[in-house]
């Protein structure tokens, strides 16, 4: 096998791995759109990082957990829903993004790439960022776990118990971000959520706990990818859509009989 | 009342907690001591704020520091109002109940089994009933061993005997285990005999007073069994100011017929 995509595979079966217990927490959470805001503002993030000449993963964070904390402050008005902020910003902060990069004359920048992922152009360097960052967030989630599922439950009473609420939804705000500026090179930021998602809704049917959940959300999500890449090498189509594309099947599959048994009675 | 020598520990404190939202005052001047062992119950019309109250006890509201007190580190099992399952996260009784913190399985079973529910450990928490469900959450409010129990509408979506039961659960646990309870409850007419005092709570403390004994009422002999009749009493909700349309405080009207008796007037 080639190495590049030896190093594809192994990048999207990192990324998958450290998606699916962060996408389980995003669908219980109902935070999908949360999700899609953070990535969409991670353009703007690449861009202002290529225009400040910095490296641009430090700047995705930056930017991502700016917004973030921008939402919780903005959230606490009631006269808009969050969903109509997260429009707001999602839409707004793609569309500085895409500005602010054409301002960056000097600089090429593959924005196909960015917005739908390039895996097969992963670089020695970027899969040791991609391993790292998700162990990093594989770690620090393993310490959350208890407190953040307790505040997923009842926030109130989480805090009643002792859990330090805004600190603990923030840890996780930055482990979303921290993901999205890692699996920005294998999906792209369109679809990025759908990579945290749908591997995570169709493990649903299967677990009995939210470990379980988490587990089997991991192996559909590595499956996805592996079909991905297969279907991407044998077909020649681009291979961050093929990988969402392969976890949509998946997803469909375990659904099927629930649908049809749903539909005959 | 207890009347030994030692005076209860106090644990948790309001003094003139006012919190208002939207310009709106949900709660005004509101004074409340809680003392371990002793159980209050808080009882007044929907919207009176009871919630409010519970919740700026609790430290879940931001209140000024001199208005709200609690015993530095006390250990409070809380069972709030509302507690919708979301049938997203798939997730069991057991483990539901390990997320108050690390405790032996052992602990877990016995407090199912203190609540009445240890058939349920294994079951999905989104499969309960109403009333499993409020059984469940006393548990995990009682596993902390807590020195003070907080339980808002502990009752809702229990059954009338099923009620009866759950309230003498919770006196017997804390003879048992000598925690300050505050309960919240919607019902004007059905208060416990053994709380030790009840708070009428419409914005402001209307009044509070020990609950009268209806022991030997036709209605409650009817609706219950002697056991469960004695635990209950009809509280007189005495006025000493009558509200006008709004809800304002305006002077008691002289021809109004009130019994004063078994309350104490604030």
């Amino acid at each position: 096998m080639e190495d590049f995509i030896i190093r594809a595979l192994v990048a999207g079966l990192a990324v998958a791995v450290v998606a699916a217990p962060l996408g389980s927490f995003m669908v219980w959470r109902r935070m999908s759109y949360f999700g899609d805001t953070l990535a969409h503002s991670s353009l703007l993030g690449v861009s202002l990082g290529v225009l400040a000449g910095i490296s641009i993963n430090p700047a995705i964070i930056a930017v991502c957990m700016s917004v973030a904390l921008l939402l919780v402050v903005l959230q606490r008005q009631r006269t808009l829903s969050s969903d109509t902020l997260l429009g707001i910003f999602a839409h707004s902060a793609l569309s500085l993004g895409l500005i602010a990069i054409s301002f960056a004359d000097g600089v090429r920048l593959d924005l196909m790439g960015l917005l739908f992922g390039d895996i097969l152009a992963i670089s020695q360097r970027d899969l040791w960022w991609t391993c790292l960052g998700g162990g990093m967030v594989l770690l620090v989630l393993t310490f959350l776990w208890r407190p953040l599922l307790s505040i997923t439950l009842h926030e109130d009473l989480a805090r009643v118990e002792g859990v330090p609420v805004f600190w603990v939804n923030m840890c996780l705000m930055l482990l979303i971000a921290l993901v999205i500026a890692v699996a920005l090179k294998i999906v792209g930021i369109l679809l990025i959520t759908s990579l945290m998602i749908i591997p995570a809704a169709s493990a649903r049917r299967f677990a009995s706990s939210p470990e379980q959940m988490a587990i089997f959300s991991a192996i559909i999500g590595s499956l996805s990818v592996v079909g991905g890449l297969l279907a991407s090498l044998t077909w020649d189509t681009p291979a961050g859509p093929s990988i969402v594309v392969t976890a949509t099947l998946i997803f469909t599959l375990t659904y099927l009989p629930t649908g049809l048994s749903a539909s005959l009675r | 009342m207890n009347t030994s020598v030692t005076k209860p520990r106090l644990l948790a404190k309001l003094s003139h907690a006012t919190v208002a939202l939207g310009g709106r005052e949900l709660i005004r001047n509101v004074e409340l001591s809680l003392h371990a062992g002793e159980i209050i119950t808080l009882i007044g019309p929907n919207g009176g704020g009871k919630t409010t109250l519970v919740r700026a006890l609790l430290g879940l509201l931001p209140m000024r520091q001199d208005q709200v007190f609690r015993v530095p580190g006390l250990r409070i099992g809380y069972m709030p109002q509302r507690f919708v399952v979301p049938e997203t996260i798939p997730i069991s009784v057991c483990r539901f109940l390990a997320l108050s913190g690390r405790f032996p399985h052992p602990r877990i079973r016995m407090t199912l089994q203190a609540v009445g529910a240890e058939d349920l450990e294994n079951q999905q928490l989104h499969r309960l009933s109403g009333g499993e469900l409020q059984r469940v959450l006393l548990a995990r409010a009682l596993l902390r061993r807590p020195e003070l129990l907080v339980l808002d509408e502990p009752a809702q979506g229990v059954d009338v005997t099923g009620q009866a039961q759950l309230y003498s659960l919770i006196t017997r646990l804390r003879d048992e285990q000598g925690f300050g309870v505050l309960m919240v409850s919607h019902d004007l007419h059905l208060v416990m005999a053994s709380a030790d005092s009840v708070i009428c709570l419409n914005q402001h403390v209307c009044c509070t007073g020990h609950p009268k004994s209806v022991s030997q009422h036709p209605e409650f002999l009817r609706l219950f069994s002697r056991t469960a009749s004695r635990e209950f009493a009809m509280y007189t909700h005495a006025h000493d100011h009558d509200h006008d349309v709004h809800g304002d405080i305006v002077p008691l009207k002289q021809d109004s017929q009130r019994s004063f008796t078994s309350a104490d007037i604030t």
